[in-house]
């Protein structure tokens, strides 16, 4: 698993914020275009992507996009 | 002599979805209204939790999947005549529209939908729905009334069901036979587990409920009214009980 490919997985989960705008480091909460749909996007992606089951509070406690996949990573063994 | 018309003494009534939540409620309060149940569920151990539940005697259950069709009419020509059928069988996943699969689709709508319809189908081709029974489904406000996010095949299901109701109440009246839905919007039940929504999500979404979210008793009473004569001349509706979430 590399948090690169994460990190463009997660960015193509936005409908507006510009790809380039991701990072490992970004703090997602902070994007105008975070939502509870964006939410419900992102962990249907790592359902699909990476066969982990995350949940909306698993995701809201992370800060960085990176946080996020050290989540799945974890969830994957 | 009068009848208590809320009663359901001398009734049998069949249940779906009856091993949990809603459908395992109904079961109990049917039972405490007068009626002899029968239980149906896919869970045989859970499915024994309700009957064990049950108030009075003679109650029977049947674990099955309702999606497999020899068991469906096996139990189906092994049952007694029914006065009144709830079908509270359902499940939802969640995913936003661009992440909704094919598997999401077929397994929501063949048990939100198909089972409910090839189980009437079987009902009355056997000439097991009694004469002035009353047919009830679990529909939910999300099927037309109140959208959810993530929540699109459930919605679809939902609103099939409803809809099918209506054309049940039409086809089935020249014997007076009633078919209504209940819509509640959110009830703290298993269902909600596999919603995947953590606790504080839910908590704020019951901030905007008036009444606050339901429990499955409040809508079990809903349905054993819409079992018994009190609601006789209720038919083709579709009753939404929603601590008063959709006024705001």
């Amino acid at each position: 698993m590399d948090v690169n490919e994460f990190v463009n997985a997660f960015a193509a989960e936005f409908e507006e914020t510009d790809p380039s705008e991701f990072t490992a480091g970004t703090s997602f909460k902070d994007l105008g275009e975070w939502s509870s749909l964006t939410s419900l996007s992102v962990i249907s992606m790592i359902k699909l992507k990476y066969g982990v089951i995350v949940s909306g509070l698993d995701v809201n406690k992370c800060t960085t996009v990176a946080d996020v996949f050290a989540l799945v990573k974890k969830s994957n063994g | 002599m009068d009848k208590n018309p809320f009663s359901l003494t001398g009734r049998h009534v069949l249940v779906t979805g009856a091993s949990s939540g809603i459908g395992r409620a109904i079961a109990v309060e049917s039972s405490r209204a007068g009626a002899r149940v029968t239980v149906l569920g896919r869970d045989q151990n859970r499915l024994a939790q309700t009957l064990s539940a049950l108030e009075g005697d003679g109650h029977e259950m049947n674990a099955l999947d309702l999606n497999h069709a020899d068991a469906l009419e096996r139990m189906v020509l092994g049952l007694d005549g029914v006065d009144g059928v709830v079908h509270a069988a359902g499940i939802t996943r969640t995913a936003p529209a661009k992440f909704i699969s094919q598997d999401d689709f077929q397994e929501i709508m063949s048990v939100n939908v198909q089972a409910p319809m090839e189980l009437t189908r079987q009902l009355l081709q056997h000439k097991k729905i009694n004469k002035a029974a009353s047919l009830v489904f679990i529909s939910s406000v999300v099927g037309g009334i109140m959208p959810y996010k993530g929540q699109g095949v459930y919605a679809a299901s939902k609103g099939a069901l409803s809809a099918y109701a209506k054309v049940l109440a039409l086809e089935l009246s020249a014997r007076k036979i009633r078919a209504n839905s209940i819509s509640p919007a959110m009830v703290r039940t298993r269902l909600l587990d596999s919603v995947n929504i953590d606790a504080a999500t839910l908590d704020a979404d019951e901030q905007r409920y008036p009444l606050g979210y339901g429990t499955p008793e409040d809508v079990a009473w809903a349905a054993v009214y819409l079992l018994s004569d009190a609601s006789r001349w209720m038919t083709g509706s579709n009753l939404v009980i929603d601590g008063g979430v959709t006024l705001t």
